[in-house]
């Protein structure tokens, strides 16, 4: 018999336990804390740059998420922002560099697919779901706030 | 009629086929790994002057078998069959190598166990008289394993450390029934294990059971203990595949760690985004053809045991919550000087 049963899964998931290395938590906190905090004071810079070149503090927002969005995409063109992610987890993930990142790298990845199939098709392969569930979640945190928090 | 088997799964060879020539190409990490020196062809980019990794993939493991061909001295029309296998889906990597040659091709697919795959049916074929010279390669390209089995090669990501980093290289061997080199003794086929390990990025979990029943079935069948062998070589258990397997079988009361060594650890200097070690079919075809070939000619080992290990899931059985089903093939080899 090799398809073990429900028992010996369980006697086995228990064993292999003690050979699996820990997650480096705490290392991997303080690194996605560092970096992701570094990476929101470039754009808290260009943001404060924006406002005193008296752009108005919306337009100054959205021109800051379009550099900061550029720089992501840059960075994952000269192959820095990969490893930044490896060093870094969230903290390169979730600002929104990170967003461009994860729209970028399969952009390129598939351009060898061709254009169609490859680039257009793979782009949102990573960023799809959080395309897809942040609209989600948007409109029912808005539908909350027009009838429940007026 | 009478059949060359010992015990419930191995057969042995009364007329040995012999490894005549082994070669190995890899890229550039795998250059700089504490084996670099031992690769017959060692390439400085991973796109190795092509317009795709697949391409750079297909070229290294034709690469690896024009070497082996030559070292063995032999044309390609001498060689009755070619067997091959690699990690991409349809095993493009092989057919498209394939299809430069005018061999016989039987296409293989075990994962990171297809070298030894390769080895045991290339033995059967020469040791039933069926073949007179086989060539056996197997390739796997880190880029192209990761595109397809994770994720863009420039998503930013953190690396789990369970994980294991698929090695860019690849090897082939000649068998032939006759001429200098290390004979075929035994070959033992292994059964599928499943003791569900669902997590991709941890195979070394799900592996270690496939490679401690080989083991265990082999040295029953040939009624040997593991001093019986100067080296038993595993192919991608990692740091944590070869603690789980030492502790299975020394549940049977076999010890094998003195002798053991793990591919997976030997290809590269340990950093933490290697993770547990090295993985993929060219892992075990690289580092045996590099390494222990030449040992085996040499003399320096007089009996080993390569015993290579694959996950045998896809992307979609793990996003579907399938666990992940194992193999393990094993191939006794001697030197000719034993």
């Amino acid at each position: 018999m090799t398809k073990a049963c429900i028992r010996e899964r369980e006697a086995y998931s228990r064993l292999s336990e003690d050979y699996r290395p820990k997650r480096p938590i705490v290392r991997n906190i303080i690194l996605a804390f560092v970096v992701g905090g570094l990476i929101c004071v470039v754009g808290q810079f260009f943001l404060d740059y924006l406002v005193s070149r008296k752009l108005a503090p919306t337009q100054a927002q959205a021109m800051t998420s379009s550099i900061m969005v550029f720089l992501g995409a840059f960075l994952t063109g000269i192959g820095v922002y990969d490893k930044l992610g490896r060093l870094a987890g969230m903290g390169a993930a979730l600002p929104i560099t990170g967003f461009a990142n994860s729209v970028v790298s399969p952009a390129m990845e598939f351009k060898r697919e061709g254009f169609v199939l490859g680039v257009s098709a793979k782009m949102f392969q990573v960023a799809g779901p959080v395309i897809v569930y942040g609209s989600l979640v948007s409109v029912l945190v808005s539908i909350l706030r027009l009838y429940i928090f007026k | 009629m009478e059949f060359h088997r010992r015990g419930t799964s191995t057969c042995i060879f009364p007329e040995m086929p012999v490894v005549v020539a082994a070669a190995s190409v890899v890229g550039p990490r795998e250059g700089e790994g504490p084996l670099g020196r031992l690769f017959d062809m060692v390439y400085n980019d991973t796109l190795f002057q092509e317009t795709s990794w697949e391409k750079a993939e297909t070229r290294m493991l034709r690469q690896a078998l024009d070497l082996a061909l030559a070292k063995a001295g032999i044309d390609q029309t001498q060689v009755d069959f070619l067997l091959a296998g690699d990690l991409l889906n349809q095993i493009i990597s092989s057919s498209y190598m394939a299809r430069e040659y005018d061999i016989p091709y039987v296409g293989l697919y075990g994962a990171c166990a297809t070298m030894a795959e390769g080895l045991a049916l290339g033995s059967l074929l020469v040791g039933g008289r069926f073949a007179r010279y086989v060539a056996v390669a197997s390739s796997s390209h880190h880029d192209t394993a990761e595109r397809q089995y994770r994720y863009p090669t420039e998503f930013g990501y953190q690396r789990v450390p369970t994980s294991q980093w698929t090695a860019t290289a690849a090897g082939a061997v000649i068998i032939a029934a006759k001429g200098a080199g290390p004979r075929v003794e035994a070959v033992t086929v292994g059964r599928v294990q499943d003791y569900g390990v669902i997590d991709p990025n941890d195979m070394g979990s799900a592996m270690a059971p496939a490679f401690a029943d080989t083991v265990w079935r082999h040295l029953q069948d040939m009624s040997r203990k593991p001093d019986d062998y100067d080296l038993i070589l595993s192919g991608d258990l990692g740091k944590i595949g070869v603690g789980i397997s030492h502790r299975l079988l020394l549940q049977k009361g076999i010890d094998i760690e003195s002798r053991h060594q793990d591919s997976g650890l030997l290809l590269y200097e340990m950093k933490p985004e290697i993770g547990a070690g090295a993985s993929g079919c060219g892992c075990i075809a690289s580092v045996f053809t590099a390494k222990f070939w030449p040992d085996l000619m040499a003399g320096k080992i007089k009996r080993m045991l390569l015993v290579a290990t694959g996950a045998l899931h896809s992307p979609t059985s793990c996003q579907q919550g399938e666990s992940i089903p194992s193999i393990a093939h094993a191939v006794a080899l001697v030197s000719e000087t034993a």
